[in-house]
């Protein structure tokens, strides 16, 4: 596996679109802490930014990867490997390298501008955004042997997540707003991980505290230690379970 | 010649009344404060040297001077109230007193004031009482660099800071209020002066307006309280240069007006509040030269508020600059600055070219259903509040600032 993992990873580094990708994010990131005159809404700023690139850029470049390398994975496949041990160590590549590109880019002025707490958390939920990302463009890849099928799969699965989900709640609002939903509305931020991450994000900005009412009802569950917990331990689920899925579909995949 | 008559009763009584001092502690003509009271006459003065003195409800029913020296300590025993005064002309200055009786029938207070005019309260600590300083159907007293400090953790368990009932013509100045209910309190209050006061960590309002009119509220500073400010049912209340920081929480307000008129509001500072201004039914007042910034909501002006004029403020980092729960709009917004303004200046005459829409889309829709704040800064919104910007077609299109300014006002 180790082998496999260190070629995967090679790779990728040498690929020029991971390159570009660390310093456009880099650029992003010095810029908005330079243009705020705080660090908190610079980071607020980059909130907004790296949760709408980084899925993006995260989804699309594994799934035209995992594309790219299918004549590298049947080669694979002909050697005395398991099917699982090629998976996860692509899987661990791609999650690594691009991590590692997140952190290269945004992880270094987050830490130099904004305080410890907060950068730390930052930088754990775009990690977690990225390696979900990856995970789900896993999912898109092998559900189809087409390769426009599946990356139009993927770039549908980052609209639906960074668009399309906040548009559905919004209707659901309206339309349940004579009942009290608040608590509901928890539980349902749990079905998207950008908005599971933004809404953390914002909570350890302490803008939560001008939310109002729905505000306190969010800090009170995810302002905890077991609320922290349990949204990381949810943003861990969408990790596991779209890999898993993939998982299961390529063991037994007729390539 | 009626002029020499009554400059010669004054020289008569003058002669007549000697006023004496006396000494209360170890080594003073008395050692209780009480039977020091029972001996004096209008004009004499008490002064009462370091000690604890615990001798139940002390009544003051002569003009005197009453002074503390080095803080002696007067103690309710959490059973009385501590010190009633019940005469005119009484000063009251230098002492400690803490722990007066809880009752909410009869509303005991660290120092009450019961129907007397130009009584000086100055330079005490009121610790752990009920009410810190009570004042009805009082006039011309002055409150002046107090501390009232307690710890109440619930509204009904605390009295106010400061309450002032029926009174008119009172200054409250310099006072350092935490922990009441109200820190200052003002019901049928008139003509009266609110200045330098800081009030915070109060658990309703820094200061509180109850039908009082004709008053005013200066360079004061309100901090953490469950509300700043809550000015209601009253009219024509000056309001200028008070600084309204981090009242937190969802009923918490840095200014609440409610039901009130003919108001002036200028120079106020609102920082990091939840909401800084909230209208009710407010008509005819005008807010200008006043700083928003960093809050949750700027204004939030309610449809039933009219006549009002918002002018030459500065709008800046707040969350939601204005909002408001219906299409109506009576008020007039002019030349104040907004940070949110994208708008240009071709004339370079520092006045923007279109007029801003200061009501955005998703602060019509939180309003009107607030768990939407579960979208707060998603890509959705931003899209959303966008598309609204260049065609207004949900928010209210007369709820504009015609001549915003390009730059902000220096305040």
């Amino acid at each position: 596996m180790n082998r496999i993992l260190k070629y995967v990873i090679l790779d990728i580094i040498k690929n020029k679109i991971v390159i570009f990708y660390t310093i456009l994010i880099a650029l992003f990131s010095w810029s908005s802490f330079s243009l705020e005159d705080n660090a908190a809404k610079g980071l607020l700023t980059l909130l907004n930014i790296i949760l709408l690139t980084v899925p993006l850029v995260s989804i699309l470049f594994s799934t035209i990867y995992i594309y790219n390398s299918s004549e590298f994975i049947e080669l694979l496949v002909s050697q005395p490997i398991k099917r699982s041990k090629i998976w996860y160590s692509l899987f661990a590549g791609l999650a690594i390298s691009l991590s590692f590109a997140f952190i290269l880019g945004a992880g270094i002025p987050i830490i130099v501008f904004a305080d410890f707490s907060k950068a730390f958390i930052m930088i754990v939920v775009g990690i977690f955004i990225t390696i979900i990302f990856v995970a789900l463009a896993f999912l898109s890849s092998i559900l189809s042997r087409d390769k426009a099928k599946g990356i139009g799969a993927s770039i549908l699965l980052w609209l639906y997540f960074a668009l399309l989900f906040d548009g559905l709640v919004l209707f659901l609002l309206f339309q349940l707003s004579d009942y009290p939903i608040e608590k509901m509305m928890v539980i349902i931020t749990a079905l998207s991980p950008i908005d599971l991450a933004r809404i953390l994000m914002l909570l350890q900005l302490d803008v939560s505290a001008m939310l109002g009412y729905t505000g306190a009802i969010f800090k009170d569950f995810f302002g905890t230690q077991f609320g922290l917990l349990l949204s990381f331990l949810l943003l861990l689920l969408w990790i596991i379970i779209p890999f898993f899925i993939s998982l299961k579909k390529f063991k037994n995949k007729d390539l | 010649m009626r002029n020499y008559y009554l400059i010669f009763i004054t020289i008569l009584i003058g002669c007549s009344i000697q006023a004496k001092t006396i000494y209360v502690g170890k080594s003073g003509n008395y050692t209780r404060i009480k039977s020091a009271l029972q001996n004096v006459n209008n004009g004499d003065t008490v002064i009462v040297s370091k000690g604890l003195y615990k001798e139940g409800n002390i009544i003051i029913n002569k003009s005197i001077c009453f002074l503390g020296k080095d803080f002696p300590v007067i103690d309710g025993d959490k059973k009385y109230e501590v010190l009633s005064i019940k005469a005119s002309h009484v000063v009251i200055k230098g002492f400690k007193i803490q722990h007066s009786s809880y009752a909410s029938l009869d509303d005991p207070g660290g120092i009450k004031i019961y129907e007397s005019r130009n009584v000086t309260i100055e330079e005490n600590l009121l610790s752990d009482n009920f009410f810190g300083i009570y004042l009805q159907y009082c006039s011309a007293c002055i409150i002046k660099n107090n501390r009232v400090i307690s710890s109440g953790k619930q509204e009904q368990e605390i009295g106010n800071g400061i309450h002032c009932w029926k009174c008119d013509s009172i200054q409250v100045i310099g006072n350092k209020i935490a922990g009441n209910r109200d820190g200052i309190y003002f019901e049928f209050v008139t003509n009266s002066l609110i200045w330098r006061n800081i009030s915070f960590d109060n658990i309703r309002y820094g200061l509180h307006f109850m039908f009082s009119n004709y008053d005013a509220y200066f360079t004061n500073c309100f901090t953490n309280n469950g509300a700043g400010v809550a000015v209601m049912f009253s009219n024509h209340i000056t309001m200028m240069n008070n600084t309204f920081r981090e009242n937190w929480g969802d009923a918490a307000f840095g200014m609440l007006l409610k039901e009130i008129s003919d108001c002036y509001m200028a120079g106020n500072q609102f920082r990091n509040n939840t909401s800084a201004i909230f209208m009710d039914g407010t008509n005819r007042i005008i807010i200008e030269k006043n700083i928003f910034a960093d809050n949750g909501w700027g204004m939030k002006i309610q449809a039933n508020c009219m006549d009002n004029v918002i002018k030459h403020n500065n709008f800046m980092g707040n969350t939601f600059d204005v909002s408001t729960n219906g299409t109506l709009t009576l008020n007039e917004f002019r030349e104040n600055y907004w940070d949110k303004y994208e708008g240009y200046d071709l004339d370079k005459n520092k006045v923007g070219d279109i007029p801003y829409h200061p009501l955005s889309l998703y602060a019509v829709i939180v309003e009107g259903n607030p768990p939407a704040m579960l979208l707060y800064r998603s890509f959705m919104v931003s899209l959303l509040d966008k598309s609204e910007k260049v065609l207004p077609s949900l928010t209210p299109d007369n709820f504009i600032d015609k001549q915003p300014l390009m730059q902000a006002i220096k305040l």
